[in-house]
């Protein structure tokens, strides 16, 4: 889950990291009160939206006054900035910026580690910057079992060639950056920029943090965390009763079991789509190994829900569960769904006891569904139905 | 000849009391797994009552630590079924204890705890972990340490590694009237244990290995990696499948490693790589499938 920016500076709040005053506002007339309320001098007004080039595309202003801040705020508030549509935004205290440099530390996949990336030189895009000039970026492996202590962080600053007076200064700021990465179970923390002000302080000015869904069981205030308005109803629909959804934007449903079977079966979709009108899979629902009646009946009642399906296609091979259960599972969720199953489902079986669970799905006979045998014809035939 | 795991492969279960430890450990019973015991700290000094593949009552030890357990029965395999909150110190338990093969099925393990005691492993150097959030390992007609369908096929010169659990039963299925050598799930997390680029070198070393068959999605770049080391050190013909071509840029499909961000981790990047690598890869499974039947017929 991809944080906000000023959700990233409450948590670097919470973990002693130095940033800002900011107070969040979804109206002009809170973002006067907001910029009356840091003091009324120097404010800087900034688009909430999970992307980059907010600057660029006129999504961070500078303001003098409250008054200045509300026209600010009405310039911004609705603004799309690469079809993410501005909410919210922060004024955020003004500040006497001296240097920008820039800091994050990520999990690296490839190395099955940690990464922290740091440069003396901040305030540009990083991609840009790790492309035009690698050298002024450093790279330093963290290992996940010793972390970032404090000479850690010296050794990081040192790699990124900051002048030595600034190591003491910037470090301590590290070592506090990498609690938020392990303290919150972050994938990614990252500051852009960390700026040294006429003041001599080091602060996170910009910040960006994802965390990882998985450790959400540890971490209730997560869930708040969580941007609900901008959550897709049939998602939050299909999350609440514990399914593995994604919402696309095609015509033909899609249930199966597995992540792999179900990535595998929209693009299955998608090709036989193209012989079809170009239709395309309406969503990812992944019913896990053991699908019973019930979560049948729970996914199917989200897909028919979604007004853009046209048909569905059941794509379940039978391993750890035998296809027989899948099948009465299957004739079970129609029975519970009644009037409401209203669309064209196409169901391939394989594995555990298919020719049981084919048999099972003819005697049932219901008038919506077809039974088609390999994947690749079940697609045409799902294809083919939603685009009629 | 197989890898990793041989009908001699003495296996406990960590998590033997649970739901999932407890279906599964009677399934690898019946497959022919010689499960040899389990453990649980709160349960040490009982038993559990399971049935061996000739039909015979099995009662299996539950011991209150991985030591123990390898010290009693002489395990050299392990496998993890214990929730993610504690999945960490299970394997770390088990890396300390010296386990040689540590299959870890548990799914939704905070990568941090992924990423700390696969730290741990790499510095202390003596056990393969397969996983975690991944089906295991199957030897057919030897052995099974995992949750993977052990009646889908037999024995053969096939030797398949894959990030998905039911892509692995699909082919196997598939291509069942040929059978395999050895078949593992590595599973589809950001951070694993074993990888495609190990399985791919054991399976190059094995003599009954004849071909193999390596299924990938999004996410990271194994696959890209894989497709260099084939080049590089694969003699034998691999035949690949990427799934995931349609997947949206930004959002998880299902394993918590499936996910394109920015243009890295695209089905589309694997396929090339792998191409490149003179792998044929397969548009769908069953186009796979068919391409591994035409290069098993050539041999």
């Amino acid at each position: 889950m991809d944080l906000y920016e000023y959700q990233a500076r409450d948590l670097f709040e919470q973990h002693g990291v130095p940033v800002l005053r900011g107070i969040t506002a979804d109206t002009p007339d809170e973002a006067q009160a907001a910029a009356a309320e840091l003091g009324g001098g120097v404010v800087v007004v900034k688009a909430q939206v999970k992307t980059g080039g907010r600057g660029k595309a006129g999504g961070v202003k500078l303001a003098k006054s409250p008054e200045e801040a509300k026209a600010a705020a009405e310039a911004i508030l609705g603004l799309d900035i690469k079809g993410h549509t501005v909410h919210r935004v922060m004024v955020a205290e003004g500040a006497a910026i001296k240097e920008e440099y820039y800091f994050s530390v990520l999990l690296d996949r490839a190395n099955r580690s940690y990464l922290a990336m740091c440069s003396y030189e901040g305030g540009m895009e990083i991609e840009q910057l790790a492309e035009e000039r690698p050298e002024a970026l450093a790279k330093v492996e963290v290992d996940p079992s010793t972390g970032i202590d404090q000479a850690k962080a010296e050794e990081i600053v040192r790699a990124a060639s900051f002048p030595e007076e600034l190591v003491a200064k910037v470090a301590p700021v590290i070592v506090k950056l990498y609690g938020v990465f392990t303290g919150e179970d972050a994938t990614l923390v990252e500051v852009n920029p960390l700026v040294l002000t006429e003041g001599g302080d080091v602060i996170a000015l910009d910040g960006k943090i994802t965390l990882d869904e998985n450790a959400e069981f540890r971490h209730e205030a997560h869930a708040q965390l969580e941007d609900k308005a901008a959550t897709n109803p049939l998602e939050a629909k299909a999350k609440a009763a514990d399914l593995n959804y994604v919402k696309l934007d095609g015509q033909v449903g899609i249930i199966g079991n597995g992540a792999g079977l179900v990535m595998s079966t929209l693009d299955v979709v998608a090709y036989a789509g193209e012989r079809h009108g170009g239709v395309k899979p309406a969503n990812f629902l992944d019913i896990g190994g053991g699908a019973s009646a019930q979560v049948m009946a729970a996914g199917l009642d989200v897909i028919l829900n979604d007004e853009d399906v046209k048909s569905v296609f059941v794509n379940v091979f039978g391993g750890i569960t035998a296809c027989d259960e899948v099948a009465n599972g299957i004739v079970k969720a129609l029975e519970i769904l009644g009037d409401e199953a209203s669309k064209p489902l196409v169901v391939r079986l394989d594995g555990n006891n298919v020719e049981e669970g084919r048999r099972i799905l003819a005697d049932a006979n219901h008038p919506l569904v077809t039974v088609v045998e390999t994947m690749d014809e079940a697609a045409d035939k799902a294809a083919e139905l939603a685009a009629a | 000849m197989s890898i990793y795991l041989n009908k001699d492969s003495k296996v406990i279960v960590q998590g033997i009391t649970g739901g999932e430890g407890s279906k599964h450990t009677a399934r690898m019973l019946a497959a022919g797994t010689q499960v040899v015991g389990g453990v649980n700290a709160r349960k040490a000094g009982t038993t559990v009552s399971h049935t061996a593949q000739d039909g015979s009552a099995v009662e299996l030890p539950v011991f209150g630590s991985v030591a123990e357990a390898m010290a009693e029965t002489g395990a050299d395999t392990s496998i993890v079924f214990v929730p993610p909150a504690f999945a960490k110190d299970a394997v770390i338990e088990a890396v300390d204890a010296g386990i040689g093969l540590l299959v870890v099925i548990t799914e939704g393990i905070p990568v941090q705890d992924s990423a700390e005691f696969w730290a741990h492993a790499k510095a202390k150097g003596t056990t393969r972990i397969i996983g975690p959030n991944c089906p295991g390992i199957i030897t057919p007609e030897e052995s099974l340490v995992g949750i993977t369908p052990a009646n889908i096929t037999g024995k053969g010169p096939i030797g398949l590694v894959s990030k998905s659990g039911t892509l692995t039963y699909q082919m196997m299925f598939e291509l069942r009237d040929i059978g395999f050598s050895t078949a593992i799930g590595i599973g589809g997390d950001p951070i694993i244990g074993t990888t495609h680029i190990d399985a791919l070198e054991a399976f190059e070393a094995d003599p009954e290995t004849k071909a193999i068959v390596m299924i990938g999605e999004i996410g990271g770049d194994a696959e890209e990696r894989a497709a260099d080391f084939i080049k590089a050190n694969v003699t034998k013909p691999v035949v690949g499948y990427v799934a995931g071509f349609t997947a949206p840029e930004g959002k998880t499909m299902g394993h918590a490693g499936a996910i394109v961000s920015g243009s890295s981790g695209t089905a589309e990047a694997k396929q090339v790589a792998l191409e490149a690598a003179g792998v044929k890869v397969g548009k769908t499974p069953s186009e796979t499938a068919r391409l591994m039947r035409e290069v098993i017929e050539s041999l």
